[in-house]
């Protein structure tokens, strides 16, 4: 077998000692070339292109334990970091959410501030707290009591007339809107002068002017703004802008759709007017067309 | 004597070529591993240490040439010099060879010392070149050595129960 004698061994070629000596003189010949020359690189190229493989697959390994740590991960660390990321985007969108609110609060306040500048009258920041829960009555409940403010103010926002004080209460205040069924405005035509009055219709968005002759000097998109008489409202506030005229000669009055200037439901802040100098007190007689006050009260419910 | 006898034929079990080469290919491939740092340096050498186990086991079929060109090989998977490896591998080969009925005499406590100072010797050829090429003796290498002569009845244990053909190694 193989191994029987060292005789065989000896006689299968060139003694070990040759062997050593030759190899070892051409490693040194390579060594030398090598390093002094740039002869064998072509050699080293086509080499290592059989390794190559070899190389190929000493990557893989490292490579499946890649994948391996990978894989546990997206199992255990994965959800964990997920579920983490999950709580914190709830965080973050509700503070986003505040953020904006915020923003949207800030520029208004802003807004309203300028305009008190502007108007200089004694103003009061009021704060809506409740709306009536009955949508057929347009009212609001501010956060101003007995001690700041009284039933007959006006109440605005930073883009016109939203309504008046009816009903004080220790702590709130009630206003009536001025798209409230039973509440009234006088206002004047921007343009001409017109008076006329302007009667809510119990939708948020929508005002009616009743009692406008149909040859009435009145146009779409005319801007009404409060006429001052009777002083409630002061004068030249805007209040609602026309947005539909109807005149059939069949009746005597045109019908006049308004809409409110101001989104009467879209603030939480609004301005409470003092009072404005008390007028002479009218004279008794019939009639009045310009009723500032709700026209039926004691129907607030409680 | 029955337990050289015993031993003999251990050293007499069938080695197919291509289990020769598959072996050295192994090799190459875990020398070939990512290895970085600290594990560069403890790194055992497979190639060296499978080259040995064939000089010393199969002295006929394995010879100094087949060492020398596994060196190249080597060498060009290393990115080191041409002949560095082959020259250590030609030594470490012509060691083996020689030494073999020695080496086979021995029980493996007493082999993994000899193998340890051919190792030495071997990693003394290559850190020479590398010396007188790079200018600096490359000491910390040195200690692949230990970790190679460790590696060795380990590895001598493996090849042989892969040697062993299956189903009748009590026979044996």
């Amino acid at each position: 077998m193989d191994n029987t004698s060292s005789v065989k061994f000896f006689n299968r070629g060139p003694s070990p000692i040759v062997r050593l000596v030759f190899f070892s003189l051409l490693s040194l010949l390579l060594l030398f070339i090598d390093a002094r020359h740039q002869y064998l690189e072509s050699t080293r190229s086509i080499l290592s292109t059989l390794i190559y493989p070899l190389q190929k697959l000493t990557s893989l390994p490292p490579m499946l334990w890649h994948e391996a740590d990978d894989f546990f991960t997206t199992r255990n660390r994965l959800s964990a970091d997920n579920e983490e990321l999950r709580a914190q985007h709830a965080s973050d969108a509700a503070q986003a959410l505040q953020l904006q609110s915020l923003q949207a609060e800030n520029t208004h306040l802003r807004t309203m501030l300028e305009m008190r500048e502007r108007l200089n009258l004694p103003m009061q920041l009021a704060e809506v707290l409740y709306a009536e829960r009955d949508p057929s009555r347009q009212k609001l409940l501010l956060n101003l009591g007995q001690s700041k403010v009284a039933a007959g103010q006006a109440v605005l926002d930073n883009t016109g007339v939203v309504g008046q004080v009816t009903r004080v209460l220790p702590l709130l205040s009630e206003v009536t809107l001025i798209t409230d069924k039973d509440h009234e405005v006088p206002v004047q035509v921007l343009r001409n002068g017109l008076r006329v009055i302007l009667f809510g219709s119990g939708n948020p968005n929508e005002l009616e002017m009743r009692y406008a002759p149909v040859t009435a000097d009145i146009q779409d998109g005319d801007v009404l703004v409060t006429s001052g008489i009777d002083g409630t409202y002061p004068p030249g506030l805007p209040v609602a802008k026309i947005s539909h005229i109807e005149r059939d000669p069949a009746y005597s009055f045109a019908r006049v759709q308004c809409a409110p200037i101001t989104g009467v439901n879209n603030q939480r802040w609004l301005f409470v007017m003092s009072s404005m100098a008390k007028l002479p007190p009218r004279p008794e007689g019939p009639a009045d067309t310009s009723a500032v006050k709700p026209r039926k009260s004691g129907k607030f419910p409680r | 004597m029955n337990v050289l006898l015993q031993k003999d034929r251990e050293f007499m079990l069938p080695a197919r070529p291509a289990f020769i080469v598959a072996s050295l290919l192994a090799a190459l491939l875990f020398n070939g591993l990512p290895w970085g740092g600290i594990w560069l340096a403890l790194r055992p050498d497979m190639v060296a240490l499978v080259l040995l186990y064939w000089c010393t086991h199969k002295p006929h079929r394995f010879g100094i040439g087949f060492a020398w060109v596994i060196g190249i090989l080597a060498d060009v998977a290393d990115a080191s010099l041409f002949g560095q490896h082959a020259l250590a591998y030609t030594l470490l080969a012509f060691g083996g060879i020689v030494l073999h009925r020695r080496v086979q005499m021995f029980n493996l406590q007493q082999q993994t010392l000899q193998v340890f100072l051919m190792l030495l010797a071997s990693y003394a050829a290559y850190a020479a070149v590398h010396w007188q090429v790079r200018g600096h003796f490359a000491w910390g290498f040195m200690l692949g050595s230990v970790t190679s002569a460790m590696m060795w009845a380990p590895l001598t244990l493996l090849l042989q129960s892969l040697r062993r053909p299956k189903g009748n190694s009590e026979r044996l």
